[in-house]
């Protein structure tokens, strides 16, 4: 195997780090993904179609409950079962578009900031991410979801512009700390081009921490949007978010749990797969964060 | 002396940025004049309306203008109760204060000693339990805990009100669901930072000098383990009051939360600015007295 490639060193110490746990998370996120792409051909019936025949069937171990709606109906006789199947759809995507903005521009400018340490551009830098992360994440969405119409672009949006900060922290921190070693400063003694040491001697030292913290971000985001779409921000009907069901689910909750039950439990287990995920990442790729985040 | 005057240079730059992200918002939302005026208003009448408030002058004279409002505390007037936006938060910020410091109290009060059992029982059935309710707890929307949490004990067993912040009883379910995602991540942490300290030399010493385990874990690891905690306590707080504006939709309780959610709908701007600048203002004076409690624990306690 070449060592030398970063990536393939990245792949053998994955595979090193067997972690049942982590492969547990792996298939039941790889499950989810799989429901949420070829939903159109798996849901038992059609998520949106509204019968007031069928309204508030209970799950079918419940009594009055059947077996053709497995997990019974809503208050507008629509199957839970194939909305959550539905549902899954905006959280993943949403979940996946927002970490690949939030990280792409926290990544750069983390290097940046590294990389220029102590200068003013990385003061700036510093005293913005500082501004950001002082507002709780969830209201700075709040407004800007407010000042852009509420959708699926606006939330990807929205959520990627607003939650780079941890990441251009993380890296800023990495890269300083890689800075110091001493081939990276022979390299600069010896005139080496800024992009070939940030490229071939930074990012690689860098990459696997950020990996880690990009899968929890994942996560995080799409809790983010499901708090939106549970307040009636996010994703707006007809499409089918779990927040969303959720809502629905709230007025009913005395006499019809299953509503408001199941696309809780579907976003519990989504988190929990991917967490699963990035801490198996997280002691294969960067066993010092272990320490640092509580776990040892 | 050295730590006002540092903290003094991080909070100025912080406010500044702070203020152009929310005039930057609002200036790009913007039209508050078709909101202000009846649906037969002419166009002179906008005209007008947009003179006299200033939204014809260049963004930075509108930024200047705001910064020199806020400086008198004058956010505006709410739209939709016609009253200074700033009181209207300033009357709602008690209930979310004291909710947002009752999950805190709680999270304490689970994750210490759970967190400190957990580490001394290191790899144990309990411990393995406790990690893994901790990771379920963060996994869980607190709006959804909320939920189960009337479905259980206001549906099921009708023990607590759903509703309204009348009487403590209210208090119960609204701060422990606020609580639980905190309650968790401390627990993690605490933990961790136990064994930490559980290996360091001078809890050996200790021990080896004979002095009783319990005493061992109350002076010297759980002291010690407690430095980390309070930095955790004031990163995690913007994210409780986060919480708490969904928390509160699931209680209707009378908070900034639900007058955030009604300000939006009604596209209140000036309303919707000064609990974001109030929520940040409370972040920053949070992490600043961490800041401050962290430096008066750390030398005293670790050179003991």
């Amino acid at each position: 195997m070449n060592t030398n490639n970063p990536l393939a060193r990245m792949v053998a110490k994955i595979r090193n780090n067997s972690s049942p746990l982590g492969m547990i998370g792996l298939v039941i996120f790889a499950i989810i993904v799989l429901l949420a792409i070829f939903a159109p051909w798996i849901v038992p019936h059609n998520p949106f179609a509204i019968d007031a025949t069928k309204r508030l069937i209970p799950p079918f171990w419940v009594e009055g409950g059947s077996t053709t709606y497995i997990l019974g109906t809503d208050h507008v006789g629509r199957d839970i079962l194939s909305r959550l199947i539905y549902g899954g759809r905006v959280s993943l995507l949403v979940g996946l578009f927002a970490v690949i903005i939030s990280g792409a521009i926290g990544l750069l400018l983390g290097l940046l900031s590294g990389y220029l340490g102590g200068t003013w551009v990385d003061h700036v830098l510093m005293r913005i991410v500082d501004a950001i992360l002082a507002i709780p994440t969830l209201l700075l969405v709040l407004v800007a979801v407010v000042v852009f119409e509420p959708g699926l672009m606006t939330l990807i949006l929205v959520i990627g512009l607003t939650s780079w900060p941890q990441y251009t922290r993380l890296v800023r921190g990495e890269v300083l700390s890689v800075k110091e070693r001493e081939y990276v400063q022979l390299a600069q003694t010896l005139g080496t081009s800024h992009t070939y040491l940030l490229s071939r001697h930074i990012l690689p030292n860098v990459v696997s921490s950020f990996i880690v913290v990009a899968t929890i971000g994942i996560a995080s985001a799409i809790l983010t949007e499901s708090s939106l779409s549970f307040l009636g921000l996010g994703v707006q009907p007809p499409d089918i978010t779990w927040g969303g069901m959720l809502n629905d689910g709230r007025n009913y909750i005395a006499t019809s749990w299953w509503i408001a039950t199941f696309p809780g439990l579907a976003i519990t287990i989504t988190v929990l797969a991917i967490t699963f995920v990035g801490d198996w990442l997280r002691d294969a790729l960067d066993p010092r964060l272990k320490t640092r985040r509580g776990w040892k | 002396m050295a730590f006002l005057k540092r903290s003094v240079l991080q909070i100025v730059p912080t406010l500044f940025i702070l203020t152009l992200i929310v005039f930057g918002l609002v200036y790009v939302a913007g039209d508050p004049v078709s909101m202000m005026l009846p649906e037969n208003a002419t166009a002179e009448d906008r005209a007008l309306l947009e003179e006299a408030l200033g939204l014809n002058d260049p963004f930075f004279v509108q930024y200047l203008n705001y910064i020199k409002d806020l400086i008198t505390g004058d956010f505006g007037n709410s739209l939709q109760y016609r009253e200074p936006a700033l009181q209207l938060v300033m009357e709602r910020l008690p209930a979310t204060l004291t909710l947002s410091l009752m999950a805190m109290g709680i999270a304490i009060i689970i994750s210490i000693p759970l967190g400190i059992y957990a580490a001394l029982k290191r790899n144990s059935f309990l411990d393995f339990i406790i990690s893994g309710v901790s990771i379920l707890g963060k996994a869980m929307p607190n709006y959804w805990i909320g939920i189960m949490l009337i479905l259980f004990f206001a549906v099921m067993l009708p023990i607590f009100p759903v509703s309204g912040a009348e009487t403590p009883i209210h208090f119960v379910l609204p701060s422990v669901t606020l609580g639980v995602a905190l309650a968790a991540e401390m627990t993690r942490l605490i933990r961790g930072s136990v064994l930490e300290v559980l290996e360091q030399e001078f809890v050996q010493t200790a021990r080896s000098k004979g002095q009783k385990e319990f005493i061992v874990v109350l002076r010297h690891v759980f002291l010690n383990s407690l430095i980390p905690v309070v930095t955790i306590v004031g990163i995690q707080f913007p994210q409780l009051i986060g919480g708490a504006i969904v928390v509160e939709t699931v209680f209707s309780w009378p908070g900034v939360g639900r007058l955030l959610l009604f300000s939006i709908g009604a596209s209140d701007m000036a309303v919707v600015q000064a609990i974001v600048f109030v929520i940040a203002l409370i972040t920053i004076v949070a992490n600043l007295i961490t800041d401050a409690v962290y430096r008066i624990l750390d030398p005293q306690i670790k050179y003991k």
